[in-house]
């Protein structure tokens, strides 16, 4: 049964995959509720340019993201600089990896949010703070709840988007075992190699039962979320 | 508490203008839709923020442009029953009535829970969502939601106009009771004559955005010529009575005023109860001599104050019952044949199954 049997260094990139892909999936939600209610609810001075900003990972070639993310987030550049003043380092590290997915994903999980707070009944919010709650409140206990679906779909979207992602990953983090190589990356240097077919078809296998998990979790999900809202 | 309204805004080519100051009960805003009548609520509301305007109820002041006071529709505790309940899908009943109780500060709490589930008789909905309530069950939570966050005025805008006629008269009694046992202002929205003249304390008319007449109900009732074209039937007077007597041989309730007696169908409760009855203008005919023999039970003295034109057939005699009016709609016609003129002695006949009076006991 050599087909059903990993080797450590296969088990360490679906490990890191799904280390890499729930961390950006988690580390991101908050901006992104917050990124597309700004979108959806308010008007301000460079709202065109912020939408663009945040919908540009989406139609740029991944390598141009993970290069603009090294020029960044490298040691040499201004952020990755700074940050390493205080140890935080993204450079060719797994948190590296978080970051390129994160980028990668944002635009679908901002677009899949804001398309369900646009659907929220702004009347439901007026008749919260009649009662007594502020903004804060209303977007808790009202926009929030009625977002739900949304979130779920946008957090499923990012979370397939951070397994799948090959390019910016590559040219920000490289593609080094057990730091940064995630499936996608093993996969490709397993059909580099003579004798990897096997590899990487078990890889494969794996990788789409994982995101076909993803989905079933988030199919069911979204569908309890949206009776339990629905009107 | 009273309330008091001064109010002037643009929205666009269309300017809303009233002003107006109730000691308390149930002010009615009513006119045609499109007159302005949910814009003036939003205000007092803080949905929308006026050109101008100072509002008050009681000592609190809640706008006055003019001093830069405007409170923050959340800090303004007004309940605001909207036109379509608006309750929070994602909670239970339970949760939306105890939504509003949360965030007002225990201090300023005086609603009772029990006695307002009891008041709306909506006790029995406590676990169910907003979807599995019926229309005028979502309508009774949301006038308890409103209730139960303490406010110190209720602002009520069409809250039965999503509702058919039978849930109307289901709702109905409940509105009665709130008005006669829940002592805050309320501000009651509605483009239906049967409604507000069966609720009001003070009607505020507005036309296209204009105060076109305010003052008690039973005046403004009498200004048949307020009474848009649509609801043209409906008008009438209203009368403040109280029970005197029920026969319980014919199952009729006698009611008593200044104007004279007026029997009703039905059991309205025990002696000296209030009654209000309203009695539509086309079911008054008028005669000279007191008529023997006829089947109309009510039959009130009066004379003739005034008469205007109600179309090019028609005209409307307005009676003087003691004190009370009482409205007939009459062809020009008979008024002339009759020789009708301010001064002249004349009874008004009213069937009692005409009348409409609060709604009746079960049996």
């Amino acid at each position: 049964m050599t087909f059903f049997s990993l080797t450590p260094e296969e088990w360490e990139a679906v490990r890191l995959s799904l280390k890499v892909a729930t961390v950006a999936m988690i580390a991101s939600l908050p901006v992104g509720i917050a990124v597309a209610w700004l979108l959806d609810r308010k008007e301000f001075w460079g709202k065109s340019l912020l939408n663009g900003i945040v919908h540009l990972p989406l139609v740029m070639p991944p390598v141009v993201t993970g290069y603009l993310l090294l020029l960044t987030f490298g040691t040499k550049g201004p952020v990755g600089a700074f940050l390493a003043q205080f140890g935080i380092v993204f450079a060719f590290r797994w948190t590296g990896a978080a970051l390129a997915c994160a980028v990668m994903g944002f635009p679908l999980l901002v677009r899949a949010i804001r398309l369900s707070i646009e659907a929220v009944d702004t009347k439901l919010e007026a008749a919260s703070s009649t009662l007594g709650a502020s903004a804060l409140w209303v977007f808790l206990t009202v926009t929030l709840p009625l977002t739900l679906p949304g979130i779920i779909a946008g957090m499923i979207l990012c979370f397939a988007k951070a397994m799948g992602e090959f390019g910016a990953t590559i040219t920000f983090v490289s593609n080094i075992p057990g730091e940064t190589q995630t499936l996608p990356t093993a996969i490709y240097t397993l059909t580099q190699v003579p004798g990897g077919d096997a590899g990487a078809l078990k890889l494969t296998a794996i990788s789409i039962a994982i995101s076909l998990g993803a989905l079933l979790i988030s199919e069911f999900l979204a569908r309890r979320a949206v009776q339990r809202i629905a009107a | 508490m009273s309330l008091s309204i001064d109010v002037r805004h643009r929205l666009g080519s269309f300017e809303l203008e009233a002003a107006f100051a109730s000691a308390g009960g149930i002010t009615a805003v009513f006119g045609a839709s499109g007159c302005g009548k949910t814009s003036l609520v939003n205000i007092i509301a803080g949905l929308i923020r006026p050109d101008f305007a100072r509002i008050s109820v009681g000592d609190t002041v809640l706008v006055d442009t003019a001093r830069g006071i405007d409170v923050p529709p959340h800090q303004r505790r007004i309940g605001y029953v909207f036109q379509e309940a608006r309750l929070f899908p994602h909670m239970t009943v339970e949760s939306n009535l105890a939504y509003g109780e949360w965030f007002t500060p225990k201090a300023q709490r005086y609603a009772a829970r029990t006695q307002i589930l009891d008041l709306l008789g909506i006790a029995h909905l406590l676990k169910r969502r907003p979807r599995d309530l019926s229309g005028g069950e979502k309508q009774r939570v949301a006038i308890g939601r409103a209730l139960l966050a303490s406010p110190r005025l209720l602002l009520m805008d069409e809250p039965l106009a999503s509702l058919d006629a039978a849930r109307k008269a289901e709702i109905m009694p409940y509105l009665e009771r709130l008005r006669d046992e829940v002592k805050i202002p309320i501000v009651y929205v509605s483009h239906s004559v049967a409604e507000v003249m069966r609720l009001a304390t003070d009607v505020a008319v507005l036309s296209q955005g204009k105060l076109a007449a305010f003052g008690p109900a039973a005046e403004i009732a009498q200004r048949l010529d307020l009474v848009p074209d649509d609801e043209r039937e409906e008008g009438g007077v209203i009368i403040d009575m109280q029970v005197a007597a029920h026969d319980a041989g014919f199952d009729l309730t006698r009611l008593a005023s200044g104007a004279g007696d007026i029997y009703v169908p039905g059991r309205l409760g025990p002696e000296g109860t209030p009654a209000r009855v309203r009695i539509r203008a086309r079911d008054v005919m008028l005669a000279l001599e007191e008529p023997r023999n006829i089947s109309a039970l009510n039959i009130l003295r009066g004379t003739v104050a005034e008469i205007s034109s109600a179309g090019p057939s028609s005209v409307n005699v307005r009676l003087d019952c003691g004190g009370a009016a009482v409205v007939a709609r009459i062809t020009r016609h008979s008024a002339s044949a009759m020789g009708l003129a301010p001064g002249t002695p004349a009874f008004a006949v009213v069937k009692a199954v005409s009348v409409s009076g609060p709604t009746a006991e079960p049996h």
